[in-house]
């Protein structure tokens, strides 16, 4: 079931003004222009246990994703195919108003969110990871964990989770004997196989301006908020709209229009990123 | 996984230490926005992060004490954190080390300056590689001084095991797994006492008390460096 | 008591560490803790409980705290936010571990709960400068906003800060406060709690004003600060004017 938020933090009525006050000038409360992105830092592979992980800094935000890749059975539905699954954690480490307990309904959307964004451009090449057809194939968990909230979870979420699936390397299969599969995570070479990248941008709407990467303070003001998310092609792979305020068509078209943009800069850096790994595989302190 | 060689022909232990050699150790504080109190640990390949929020008000309202602060403790791993991935459900083993957690900390904190709150303190284990309740107290521990929540003192964790028969200081997830024994101690190196203590096998007495011995030195020696990163938070500012 | 001191003056302290210990008494002192100056007694020693600058008076030693919340204290003036608004009172968060309460009667002349709607007077979100009148560690502080300045803050910027810079950021009798003041140009007033108020000639001064108090947050344990803010100040001024 799901509530009206009654516990939310009060945002002051002077930053409240503040901030859709400076947006009329194309200002926001941290410097940043309307559709500029936070600073984001990337540190790959900090997790070497897992067999993919990603840590992305966006602003404050830090999200990190840790891919595990185990032995398990297929969907009956789809006997031929790996298994993905997309899981979000909002630890209360992250912010003083989360409680500990089972994923809330943020938590979930944001992980159901980022799992559509993934698997309907068929991001990850499922068809490649069968061991044995129709009887045991290897899941792929994506698991999200949020350590700070600073605003703009998904798009935190979501590259960090690119990042790591691009990392991610197949534990080698040791041998398979009938139903029973050995495997020995210690010699991971194969690179998990995939087809494309997918990126998400979400933009805040406060009186009808969009505003690229909403800071938390911003998310306390915004109309409503989209996350759309785009692959590599440009294709749209996944929308979602938030938020308690309906939108205009024509704000929808200039926010798509802004979205495209900011996702080719996103699969700019994570083309930059990827082609030199090695300059990013720091300790995290 | 078969068996593998603990304790070398040369003395050494499977990765090269010495039986009184800590895995390599890092720690720093203050590295979250949002918490009051924040601190990263590695014991080797253990990597924590633990966040104290607090003191703040209870909810619900009827739970808090009247005379002194409530502490709430979560000890928590990643689903990433160890080799197989781990439900994120709270697991027996994750509600048990929470509990004593929270007791070594209750050991040290004044909670009762801060009659009807809540100093709340979450531990994230981020990858597990043996010793993670440990470092994880020593984390928690860094981060409540981080927050400046009046204490007695700091805590700090490490665990002795023994392990083809040899007594040994801060075992790894193979030496845990593989060993004789495995004996986690918080200790308050200051005050000179005990705040948590477990066993996991089987000890002599003598080889207790010898494996004991071997924990508060360990403990000392982490002790100093959790002082230092303390220290250090402030002499950043200093040299800029 | 005579003390044999350990320690020097501002010397970065943690919880647990030696501060002193007491020479002359011979009678059986019983552990205790001495919250306001962060110290605590056992067998003979003296201990820091928090991190801090150790701070020495004649022979006397306490702890300066470099973190922590803010403890409510009655008479300390505070910055509240109103988070919440009842029948009878609203509900103000002022940076403690307890919220503060805000009758109605203290705000409305005869108040009265079927005439008057609270939130006609004052709102969710609004930020007021009232004094603590009573706290005690049964029940949440009680604020008032009778008195000189105090009441509904209409205008100026709101700058958060941690409540344990607060003394440094006033200084020795007022002088950092003074040079903030006299060099911006903006009527400043800093709350106990941690937050503080200021009305600037333009947004120029407040940037300046904002960087400066950023500065004094982060080096507070540190000497000649005064001396190194007014520095900073004149640097930004100049450069300011020059553009």
């Amino acid at each position: 079931m799901s509530l009206t938020p009654t516990r939310q933090p009060i945002i002051p009525k002077i930053k409240r003004e503040t901030i859709k006050k400076l947006i009329k000038k194309g200002e926001r409360i941290d410097g940043r222009k309307l559709e500029e992105y936070r600073p984001i830092e990337i540190i790959l592979n900090p997790i070497p246990k897992a067999e993919g992980s990603a840590w992305v800094k966006l602003g404050n935000t830090i999200v990190m994703t840790g891919i595990k890749l185990e032995v398990g059975t297929p969907y009956s539905d789809r006997p031929n195919e790996g298994v993905l699954q997309v899981h979000a954690e909002f630890v209360p480490l992250a912010s003083p108003t989360f409680e500990p307990g089972p994923p809330d309904e943020n938590a979930i959307e944001t992980a159901r969110v980022i799992d559509r964004s993934l698997r309907e451009p068929r991001a990850i090449r499922l068809e490649d990871l069968v061991i044995i057809p129709g009887r045991k194939v290897w899941l792929v968990f994506n698991d999200i964990y949020l350590i700070d909230h600073d605003g703009n979870i998904i798009d935190a979420g979501m590259l960090s989770s690119m990042l790591a699936l691009n990392l991610a390397k197949i534990p080698k299969i040791v041998s398979i004997e009938d139903d029973n599969v050995v495997i020995d995570k210690t010699v991971k070479e194969t690179p998990l196989p995939l087809n494309l990248n997918v990126v998400t941008v979400t933009i805040g709407l406060i009186d009808e301006i969009p505003l690229v990467d909403p800071l938390l303070e911003e998310e306390l003001v915004i109309d409503s908020k989209i996350t759309i998310a785009f692959d590599e092609k440009g294709r749209i792979t996944g929308i979602q709209k938030a938020g308690m305020k309906g939108i205009r068509t024509p704000v929808l078209d200039e926010v798509v229009d802004i979205a495209s943009k900011k996702a080719s800069e996103l699969h700019e850096l994570l083309r930059k990123v990827l082609s030199n790994p090695e300059n990013y595989m720091k300790t995290l302190i | 996984m078969e068996k593998p060689v603990l304790i070398r022909e040369d003395g050494l232990r499977h990765d090269g230490r010495k039986p009184d050699e800590l895995r390599p150790i890092k720690m720093d504080v203050g590295i979250l926005k949002n918490a009051d109190g924040s601190a990263y640990v590695e014991y080797g390949g253990t990597k924590v992060i633990a966040a104290v929020y607090g003191p703040r008000e209870v909810y619900p309202r009827h739970l808090a004490l009247p005379d002194r602060a409530l502490i709430r403790c979560r000890y928590h791993m990643a689903p990433f954190s160890t080799s197989d991935r781990k439900s994120p459900a709270p697991s027996r083993r994750e509600i048990e080390l929470s509990k004593v957690i929270r007791e070594a900390l209750e050991a040290v904190v004044f909670t009762e300056l801060y009659p009807r709150t809540t100093i709340d303190v979450f531990i994230e284990v981020l990858q597990a590689d043996g010793g993670t309740r440990t470092a994880g107290l020593t984390a928690a521990s860094l981060a409540l001084a981080d927050a400046g929540i009046p204490m007695k003192d700091l805590v700090a964790g490490v665990a002795v095991g023994k392990v083809d028969g040899v007594i040994v200081l801060d075992i790894d997830e193979v030496e845990d797994e593989f060993g004789e024994a495995d004996m986690p101690i918080g200790y308050a190196a200051g005050i000179e006492e005990i705040v948590l203590l477990q066993l996991n096998g089987v000890l002599t007495r003598e080889e207790f008390v010898k494996a004991l011995e071997l924990a508060k030195k360990g403990a000392e020696q982490i002790y100093k460096l959790m002082k230092e990163t303390l220290h250090k938070k402030y002499l950043k500012v200093l040299s800029e | 008591m005579r003390l044999r001191i350990l320690v020097a003056d501002r010397q970065i302290v943690r919880p647990g560490d030696l501060l002193a210990e007491i020479e002359d008494s011979t009678e059986h002192l019983e552990e205790r803790i001495i919250p306001e100056k962060h110290i605590y007694i056992k067998d003979k020693k003296i201990y820091s409980d928090t991190i801090g600058l150790a701070t020495i008076t004649d022979n006397d030693v306490h702890v300066i705290p470099l973190e922590g919340v803010y403890f409510p204290k009655k008479d300390d003036i505070v910055i509240g936010l109103v988070v919440g608004v009842g029948i009878t009172n609203w509900i103000i968060d002022i940076r403690a571990p307890y919220k503060a309460i805000l009758n109605g009667s203290e705000v409305i002349e005869g108040f009265n709960p079927i005439q008057h709607n609270l939130r006609d007077y004052l709102d969710i979100g609004e930020y007021i400068l009232a004094k603590i009148t009573i706290f005690d560690r049964t029940r949440d502080p009680i604020l008032t906003i009778k008195g000189k300045g105090l009441g509904k803050i209409t205008e100026g910027a709101i700058i958060e800060v941690k409540p344990s810079r607060i003394a440094r950021i006033i200084g020795k009798k007022g002088s950092m406060l003074n040079l903030l003041v006299t060099k911006t140009g903006c009527n400043i007033i800093v709350a106990q709690n941690g937050v503080i108020w200021a009305r600037c000639p333009d947004n120029n001064k407040l940037d300046i004003l904002v960087k400066a108090i950023k500065r004094i947050e982060e080096k507070a344990h540190m000497r000649g600060l005064t001396e190194e803010i007014r520095l900073f100040l004149e640097k930004e001024l100049e450069e300011k004017r020059e553009k």
